[in-house]
This record gives C-alpha cells, sequence and structure tokens, in this order.
C-alpha cells in the first residue's frame, strides 16, 4: 500500500512504502545541556525511523522541543517535533512552526498538552487559544493553501513541509466517541496519529478495526503506543494510577508469575509479542515505542522485535 | 482566676434541652447559675451571628443544646446547627480563642439530669479557659 | 450570577490595622444570592473584626450597611451620608465592581475588597457553587449540548476531550467532571454523534472576549 509522499519526512517515506514504521521518544534535559540530548540520541540512532521530541511534557520546563530537535538531527536521526496549545497562542505558533520548517524540521506532531496544574509552574496562566484539532488545520492550511490564518499568502516555496502528527487515545468510555475524535483529526489533515501506551489488545483491536471500518487508517498512518512494563510494580501503577491506560489482570499475572531480576526481560517479551501483533493487525502502521529515562533499552527492544531501520537489511 | 464566674449563653432548643431544663427544675436539681439560656424554637434557627453577637456582648462561653441526632423535630435543624457551630469553632481559631468557647450538645426532653451535667460541665470548660478575651477591655 | 468568597480574616485585619473607624458595606445583588457580601456576611464580618479589636484592646468602631447593588451609581449615591462621618476604612463585600465604584465616587475614602471575586456560575446545590460561564462575549452552548466547554473544560477545548479525560473526570482532579466527556455522551445518547460532535468546531474567536480589551456595551435607546 504505497502512498503519495508529500514531504522531505523520512517517516513519511517509510509509512508511505507500507513498511512497518518505528518512532522513539526523547524527553528534552530540564537545563541547557546539549550533552545529554546527544547521550539519549545514541541509543536511538539507526533504531528508529523517527523520534518525539517532547514539549515541556507534564508542564515542567525543559529544553525547547525545536532546540533539542535540531540537537537530534544534527546526529542524524529525525525529529518528530511536538507542540503543544498550552503554552502559544496562534502567532506565536504559526511563527514556530515557519521557523521549525525553515530549520529543516520535517515532522511536527501536536497535542493539548498536560494542564499547567501537574508541572512545576501551576502558577501559569494558560493559553489554549486553539486545540489540537484546529492547530493540525492551521499547519495543514499553510502547508497545502500556502495562508496563514490571518488570510496572508506564502509565496510559493516559502510554505512549511510539514508530515503532520497527532495523538488519539482507544481507551475511554464510551468507546465510540475517541473513534470520532480521531476522526475529527484525521478530517482536519492529520497525516499521522500515535497513541499511548497499549497493554490492552482487545480493547486496542476493537478501536482499530472500527477505525480501519470508518475508513481512517486509509487516510492517516494510525501507529501503536508501546511501553515496555519493567516490573510488576510499574504494571500495577500503570493500572491503577495513570489515566486512560487499561492493563488486564493477565499481564498483571505473568509479571507476578517471574521472579523480580527477570521481570525486564518478561516485559521486554511481552512488548515484542505485542509489536508481532501489531504487524499483523490490520490499520496498524507501526509502533511508537515509548521508553522515557530508560533509552538504552530501545536498540535491545527493536533488535529482538525484528524493527526499524537496522532490521530491515 | 478562682472569683472568675463565667457568663454563658446557651441557645437550647423547645423540643429537648428546653424541657429537659424545666425537668430539671421540677426535679429541684441544681444548675450553675452562670448558664443563661435561649428559648429557640428549634436549632436549626441557630445563626452564627447570634453567637458572635453573644460574644460581643460580654459572653464567655456559648453552647447549642439541640434534640439527639436523628430526632430533630424539623427532621435535620440539630445537623444544621452542628454545621454552623463547626463553622464558629473555625472562626474563633482564626479570631486567635479557644475553639472550646462555643460547643454543640445533643440531649433528648427526658434528660433533665443530663441537661444538668452538661450545664456544669461546659461551665467548668469556660472556668479552666477564663474570660472570654474579647472583653477584657469591654466597657464595664 | 457572579460568585465570590470572602478573603482571609487576616488579609481583612490587615487592611484596617491602623484603621480606627471602618465601614463594612454589603450587597443585595450575586454575593446576597451566593452567601458572601449581603446583609448577614456584613454582620459577622463586622462583628468578627470588633471582637478581634476587642480582644487586642484597640479602639475600633465598625459599621454595617448594605445596598441595593454595588454596581450601579444610584445605590452608590445612598452611601454619602454615611462617608460623611468620615471612615478610615470601607470594605466592600461585593465583587470587585462594587470597590470600585465606591472608589470612584468617593476619591477620598480608603476603599478595599472584602471578597475575592471568583467566576460567573450557580449554586449546584445550596453551599456548593460552580463555573459556567466565561464571559466570552459569542455564547455558542448550543452546538455543545448546552455546556459550555470555554469555561468548564481546563483547556477551554473546542473539540475535546483531551487526553487527561478518563473515567468522565478531569486530569486536573477527580472532582471535576470533564465537560467534553459529558457533552459527547450526551450526543451519543441523543445520536447527534455524527451531525453535532463529529464536525469539528472552527478556531474560537477570542476577540469578543477579555483577550480584545477591557469590554463596554451601550445602548442607545437607553442612554439619556
Amino acid at each position: 500500500m504505497s502512498r503519495e509522499v508529500r514531504t522531505k519526512s523520512n517517516l513519511e517515506k517509510v509509512l508511505a512504502s507500507g513498511q512497518f514504521a518505528v518512532t522513539g521518544e526523547l524527553g528534552p534535559p530540564p537545563n541547557a545541556s546539549r550533552e545529554e540530548v546527544v547521550e539519549k540520541a545514541k541509543h536511538l540512532k539507526g533504531n528508529v525511523d523517527s523520534v518525539n521530541i517532547t514539549d515541556n511534557q507534564t508542564a515542567v520546563v525543559r529544553m525547547s522541543s525545536l532546540a533539542a530537535a535540531l540537537i537530534l538531527q544534527e546526529q542524524g536521526t529525525e525529529a518528530n517535533m511536538q507542540m503543544v496549545c498550552r503554552d502559544r497562542n496562534r502567532i506565536a505558533m504559526q511563527s514556530d512552526i515557519l521557523g521549525a520548517a525553515a530549520l529543516g524540521i520535517n515532522n511536527l506532531l501536536v497535542l493539548s498538552g498536560d494542564h499547567q496544574k501537574f508541572g512545576d509552574h501551576a502558577q501559569a496562566k494558560n493559553v489554549f487559544d486553539m486545540d489540537s484539532v484546529n492547530l493540525i488545520r492551521t499547519i495543514k492550511m499553510m502547508r497545502d493553501e500556502r495562508r496563514l490564518l490571518s488570510g496572508r499568502e506564502l509565496p510559493e516555496g516559502s510554505e512549511p513541509r510539514l508530515f503532520i502528527g497527532g495523538a488519539y487515545n482507544p481507551f475511554a468510555d464510551p468507546e465510540d466517541y475517541r473513534v470520532l475524535r480521531a476522526a475529527k483529526k484525521v478530517e482536519a489533515g492529520v497525516d499521522f496519529l500515535q497513541s499511548q501506551c497499549i497493554y490492552d489488545m482487545p480493547r486496542f483491536k476493537k478501536f482499530i478495526a472500527r477505525a480501519v471500518d470508518m475508513g481512517l487508517t486509509e487516510k492517516a498512518y494510525f501507529m501503536a503506543g508501546i511501553t515496555p512494563l519493567k516490573s510488576l510494580g510499574m504494571a500495577k501503577y500503570m493500572k491503577n494510577s495513570v489515566p486512560g491506560i487499561s492493563v488486564p489482570d493477565e499481564l498483571i499475572e505473568r509479571m507476578k508469575g517471574v521472579p523480580k531480576e527477570k521481570q525486564v526481560d518478561e516485559g521486554i517479551k511481552i512488548a515484542c509479542e505485542q509489536i508481532e501483533e501489531m504487524k499483523n493487525t490490520k490499520g496498524v502502521a507501526g509502533v511508537h515505542l515509548m521508553l522515557i529515562e530508560w533509552e538504552h533499552m530501545v536498540p535491545r527492544l527493536v533488535q529482538e522485535a525484528k524493527l526499524g531501520p537496522s532490521q530491515r537489511k | 482566676m478562682s472569683d472568675f464566674e463565667p457568663r454563658i449563653i446557651a441557645f437550647c432548643c423547645q423540643y429537648c434541652a428546653y424541657s429537659a431544663a424545666d425537668m430539671a427544675g421540677s426535679m429541684r436539681l441544681q444548675y450553675p447559675t452562670n448558664v443563661e439560656i435561649v428559648l429557640m424554637p428549634c436549632t436549626g434557627r441557630f445563626d452564627m451571628l447570634y453567637a458572635l453577637k453573644a460574644f460581643e456582648g460580654g459572653a464567655d462561653g456559648v453552647y447549642v443544646a439541640g434534640c439527639l441526632e436523628g430526632t430533630c423535630h424539623f427532621l435535620e435543624g440539630n445537623l444544621r446547627a452542628k454545621k454552623r457551630v463547626n463553622c464558629l469553632r473555625d472562626e474563633l481559631k482564626i479570631l486567635g480563642t479557644e475553639e472550646d468557647r462555643i460547643r454543640m450538645y445533643n440531649l433528648s426532653a427526658s434528660q433533665g439530669p443530663r441537661f444538668v451535667e452538661i450545664a456544669k460541665e461546659f461551665t467548668e470548660v469556660i472556668r479552666e479557659l477564663g474570660p472570654s478575651p474579647f472583653k477584657k477591655n469591654l466597657a464595664a | 450570577m457572579i460568585v465570590a468568597q470572602r478573603k482571609p480574616f487576616e488579609e481583612l485585619k490587615s487592611f484596617i490595622a491602623d484603621k480606627k473607624k471602618v465601614l463594612v458595606v454589603g450587597c443585595r445583588g450575586c454575593v446576597t444570592v451566593c452567601n458572601a457580601g449581603g446583609t448577614k456576611e456584613v454582620g459577622i464580618l463586622a462583628s468578627e473584626l470588633r471582637l478581634d479589636g476587642q480582644a487586642a484592646g484597640r479602639e475600633l468602631t465598625v459599621d454595617e450597611y448594605t445596598l441595593e447593588r454595588q454596581c450601579d451609581p444610584e445605590y452608590i449615591e445612598e452611601l454619602l451620608e454615611l462617608v460623611e462621618k468620615k471612615y478610615d476604612a470601607i470594605l466592600s463585600m461585593a465583587c470587585s465592581v462594587g470597590p470600585q465604584f465606591i472608589t470612584t465616587r468617593y476619591k477620598d475614602e480608603n476603599v478595599y475588597p472584602a471578597l475575592n471575586t471568583c467566576f460567573m456560575g450557580g449554586a449546584q446545590q445550596h453551599g456548593i457553587w460552580v463555573e459556567r460561564c466565561q464571559g466570552c462575549g459569542n455564547c455558542v452552548i448550543h452546538l455543545f449540548g448546552g455546556m459550555c466547554p470555554i469555561s468548564r473544560c481546563a483547556k477551554s477545548l473546542q473539540n475535546g476531550p483531551c487526553g487527561g479525560s478518563s473515567d468522565g473526570v478531569c486530569e486536573i482532579s477527580k472532582e471535576v467532571d470533564c465537560v467534553w466527556h459529558l457533552i459527547a455522551t450526551k450526543m451519543m445518547e441523543t445520536g447527534k454523534a455524527e451531525t453535532e460532535f463529529g464536525p469539528a468546531q472552527p478556531i474560537k474567536d477570542w476577540s469578543t472576549s477579555r483577550d480584545g480589551g477591557p469590554r463596554k456595551i451601550v445602548r442607545e435607546e437607553l442612554v439619556k
């Protein structure tokens, strides 16, 4: 299933060729250390097709996603620069979109953004001038219609050629509206969508089947989020304390069944099985590996799951 | 401090505490003369301002005596009074004095001796706490 | 109504720390309804200030007065006689409009806000008030199942719910309903999912909101 390639994005090229894509994630440091970004990037290079660079995630101040994305790209790995709606109004957003494209960013992934209440600046005034659906529309308009929100035209060749990303949440009740919300993003013009961590495969498959039925997976690439469980404790924490994440009891039991020192191996094994299942699920175009502060495990995971550029020969 | 005689205002519900006081009287039971009773149709009529005005007027302590929980003639007047008393206890703390200068008690009309017990107990509490800090500069 | 809440006692005390004659002015409008600044609350605050002054052994007179409203100059005029008695401080227990109107009319007076003005909302039940409107100047709640995502969504999303919505509650607190969950559920249940939840709302024009600067309404037919 080869699709038209419209940007210079490596991720788009891989997805359009019909290969099973893999993306990683890198959180910029809460300081100005270029070295920290370079260090984390080492584990990802050659193992994934592109890497999400988070934008002040959990509303904690960090190096800007654009800066960290550029450092990553200098190391030879493509970035999916993230942009949240929390901190910028439409003026700053469009300005940053133009700037990012000019500096060689190919992928821009947009999110609403965690509420600042959770971060280290709970006293901040939030912006939310527009939401993620409208930000997707805006980027698409800038790219395809060569227009800013003001209506001002962008001269041919000066438009931001960005591959537009977004997020989707397959788990929420009533299940139906999550598909409809993903549909809104597809309608708005998103090119690829990544989900949060998936553990509940039956529920995920139900979601993706619905998306396939609605023709959504033909219009945008749906990638499935994977985070290997590190321990039984993490499995329980994910199940009980992280909103919107569903961990089936079978997985908890499975982690319980292995001794503590073997739990990392078991977690990786479960992730590999999930990835294998994803590869064989219609509508899933790739996986998004979220190994936050565990980047050094990425090479092992992609090798064991037979994923990514290094495994495609 | 031994000659300190506290002035106490008791807001008593007619259905319980007030009747209990009557009964104590007919049983010839003695209770401290420090306690001045204000008749209420129900402690649900008790207003925070009444207590504040009592303190402004020189009271050393205030208590509200209503029916046993679940037996209010007007269903939940005594529960509302309890919330107001609790709120006042917080306010008293903010004003820098002891929260125990105001209390809520519950009893039934047949508990004449209990009425006397409460009057004695609260009088002792206030005697222990000493004069209200609000009246030390009040014109005599 | 405008929902307000009394400021902490310590803060109010600090306003009048060096004052001897204080006037507490209430308002019979919204703040009476939300039990923050009506006659009764004026009485309670005045009484507490007097008690505090008595405990500190300082000379302090606190007078009380409640106006019909503090957001119309006609009623503010009513204070003239009182103001002539020369108070060292006037504590207004109206929403923040009140103390501003009093200050404007009586320029020499020391006017302080006794309340924190919180939001436009209503009583969910007696004693519990919830925010329902943010005064964006262009009401579109009919597009959202009759619910306002501007005031009720922590992110004012036009196209929710976001990923932080879980089990019907908002990511900011389990005490806060996710309004987008309510909107979406209502639309699903009433068969309007495709027609009303489906289409994405456009970017909101905030120029009618506070973002357009301080607002003013002029009704020529009413102006003398």
